[in-house]
């Protein structure tokens, strides 16, 4: 359908996993043995090396050039070589995990959007507080000023109707994942079957009317009679419009930070939340679009510079959710664990530290399920889920 | 008016696409066929009228080149012709036509699809059945395509492209209404709410275009020469399709109306939105002074459930069925 979605559900995924990121990050230690590895500075530095390897000139350029949409598999390796460019090592589970939520908060975004076109002020929402994570690197500023000035550039001439087909695309991307995140549940924002809560209530979007008046007029174009119906909800004045400018008050809070608020430790446990009922594009048969995709992320990688050791020694291994706490309950088929492969041979790019990378993401999952957490070296497991995302 | 009946399940969740639900009455096997579009896949069930007997089958999109992402299916309808019913098919690829029980695939239409992605998105969306053998469906440049359909066998031919739409379109309403007093056949509609409103024939003849105001007709219906056009905002209007005046307008929806039907024995107007409401209106048209009335009669809301698809089951509106982004199930209502 639409050619210009990418880089909107690179933005947006993107800016949801960095919320994460910094929110566990800041988390504090359970442990009294364990020092604090992530001082403000490592957190600082991570989240600036991320944002940097995602705004990066080139591979911004390669999104906004017209293409369908990838696999959830691409996108979720996409996000991780993203989260890799620093010195912070995810793994799989938690990986998985943040995919899961990242995912379904743009889900809640894209569903809720009052307006097709509104789905750039989220967006916006996402690259303001992108921009605020690394004022303290101009550079870094400069990179995510010159990307949104891109973004203004391709989509704000875009009609309402254009707009729409880049939802409706999104949301085949997003189609049948009903992962519940217990941040969602505990604010009613999400029913415990995983559907979303769609309110009828609260403002009508800009330049909507509130229903409730019908109209008649003569052949002459005179409104001759008025009435009204009952509307069966109870709805306000429309919004204001939000601003499509470089800054600006974007009028709607989807695309904010909703980690922000500091969680109380209240000692439990992760509980579990269901994993997603059918796994969209994930089969039994090797994808043939997969060897496609890869290639692709290999040419968008060649401009993302890794940072430090790749391989391990000196990378901090970061464990973000309890590994073995996620309940299985459903055990649905079609589960990432145990998803045969087929053998992708990689093509060799410019950039071999990328092809490399890819290389072994590729070979990580093929193993997956199968690896065992790996004993840390320098890096133990710094951080223990304080509660479930 | 109406109560929930029980629901019909979908062997996969439906997508977001307007007009995502299209119903075939066959009186004589007392069945009803249902299909709703899931991505690349068209799901159709038959229904025995006596709620026992379900029959699924799903229909895919027809590929280019393997290599190539896979087409994404935008819309599936049925379109009644006096000696046939094709099921129609329009997905980013072409178009693909079916016999009605979706057994055998009968025409197959490229579209011009560039090499590489271009900005422009490429697909067709849009299909209506118009008088005797024609099946028109639009396309994304605008265009809309009319293809003559023989009343048996494959023979179908491409018989005009008509360019009057310059942004894509969005749906396509025949005259619904039975009688053939009406001078206006079809209503094609776009994404910048453009109305046009062709006379068929060997050569299609422009009667008139009714301006939108760049807002998306995502829905249009004909019925009685009166246009019923949902749009964007939520707003339903009724115009004469031949003089365009403006009859009414209602703020009808809170979000994008993504389907409307009639049921054109009474005149029963169906509307469906983003915005979980599902509304039955009551159009009643005065011939001696030619205006039309319109009278709100009901709403159901559907929880928690963007709509993407909604029709009467019958001519005369006594059911009616939904479908919802996300949603494996159509669920009906029956009048109370």
């Amino acid at each position: 359908m639409s050619t210009r979605t990418l880089p909107l559900l690179v933005a947006n995924l993107g800016g949801e996993m960095l919320y994460i990121l910094d929110q566990r990050l800041r988390a504090p230690d359970l442990s009294d043995n364990r020092t604090a590895l992530w001082s403000e500075e490592d957190r600082k530095t991570v989240l600036t090396v991320i944002i940097s390897a995602m705004f990066s000139k080139g591979f911004m350029e390669e999104l906004l050039k017209p293409q369908g949409l990838y696999s959830h598999r691409a996108m979720r390796t996409l996000l991780t070589r993203l989260a890799h460019a620093s010195i912070m090592r995810l793994n799989a589970a938690s990986m998985d995990r943040l995919y899961e939520l990242v995912v379904m908060a743009f889900k809640y975004q894209v569903l809720l959007c009052p307006r097709p076109r509104d789905l750039l002020l989220i967006t916006f929402n996402h690259t303001d507080a992108i921009r605020n994570f690394v004022k303290h690197s101009p550079a870094t500023v400069n990179q995510v000023d010159e990307v949104q000035r891109r973004l203004i550039e391709t989509y704000t001439r875009l009609s309402e109707g254009e707009f729409q087909l880049i939802r409706q695309t999104l949301l085949t991307f997003l189609q049948d994942m009903h992962v519940r995140v217990s941040l969602f549940l505990k604010d009613k924002l999400q029913n415990p079957s995983g559907r979303f809560v769609l309110v009828t209530t609260g403002p009508v979007p800009h330049a909507s009317d509130v229903p409730g008046l019908i109209r008649i007029f003569n052949r002459k174009g005179r409104e001759v009679k008025r009435r009204e119906f009952p509307a069966g909800g109870s709805y306000t004045s429309p919004m204001r419009e939000g601003s499509f400018e470089m800054f600006g008050d974007r009028a709607t809070r989807l695309g904010t930070n909703m980690y922000s608020v500091t969680p109380v430790a209240d000692g439990k446990t992760s509980g579990a939340s269901m994993n997603p009922s059918q796994h969209p594009k994930g089969t039994a048969e090797p994808n043939p679009m997969a060897k496609e995709e890869l290639n692709l992320l290999a040419r968008l990688m060649g401009g993302v510079e890794g940072q430090g050791n790749l391989s391990g020694d000196g990378a901090f291994q970061v464990n973000l959710f309890i590994a073995g706490q996620e309940e299985d309950g459903t055990g649905a088929p079609g589960e990432v664990e145990g998803e045969p492969f087929g053998v992708i041979n990689i093509q060799a790019t410019t950039d071999q530290l990328a092809s490399t990378e890819l290389a072994r993401i590729a070979g990580e999952f093929a193993e997956d399920g199968e690896r065992p957490d790996e004993p840390s070296s320098k890096g133990e497991d710094l951080l223990a889920m304080m509660d479930d995302l | 008016m109406y109560h929930k009946e029980k629901s019909i399940q979908l062997k996969s969740s439906a997508s977001a696409l307007y007009n995502n639900l299209s119903v075939l009455r066959i009186g004589p096997r007392s069945l009803t066929h249902f299909t709703v579009v899931h991505a690349n896949v068209v799901n159709m069930v038959s229904a025995s009228w006596d709620g026992l007997n379900y029959s699924h089958r799903q229909l895919q999109s027809k590929e280019g080149n393997v290599a190539t992402s896979s087409s994404l299916i935008l819309q599936a309808a049925w379109c009644v012709l006096p000696a046939r019913e094709l099921l129609v098919l329009t997905s980013q690829k072409g178009i693909q036509m079916y016999e009605s029980d979706g057994s055998i695939m009968v025409y197959w239409h490229a579209l011009d699809s560039p090499e590489t992605p271009t900005a422009q998105a490429v697909f067709a969306r849009g299909i209506a059945a118009v008088q005797e053998k024609f099946v028109c469906v639009g396309v994304s440049s605008g265009s809309l395509l009319v293809f003559d359909v023989p009343s048996k066998g494959s023979n179908i031919t491409l018989s005009e492209m008509l360019e009057e739409h310059k942004e894509p379109l969005t749906d396509l309403g025949s005259e619904c209404s039975g009688s053939q007093e009406f001078i206006a056949d079809l209503v094609s509609a776009d994404d910048s709410g453009l109305l046009c409103v062709w006379k068929s024939g060997d050569d299609f003849q422009l009667l008139n275009k009714i301006p939108g105001f760049e807002v998306t007709c995502s829905s249009v219906k004909l019925w009685k020469g009166i246009v019923a056009a949902g749009y964007g905002t939520g707003q339903i209007r009724l115009y004469e399709a031949i003089t365009g005046i403006l009859h009414a307008e209602i703020n009808a929806h809170a979000r994008w109306i993504y389907s409307l039907d009639i049921a054109p024995f009474t005149g029963l107007l169906l509307s469906a939105a983003e915005d979980s409401l599902v509304r039955v209106w009551h159009l009643t048209l005065t011939p001696e002074t030619n205006s039309v009335e319109i009278e709100h009669m009901y709403n159901e809301c559907v929880t928690d459930t963007q709509i993407c698809g909604a029709k009467f089951c019958d001519g005369d509106g006594y059911a009616f069925a939904v479908t919802g982004y996300d949603l494996s199930e159509i669920i009906r209502y029956t009048q109370a």
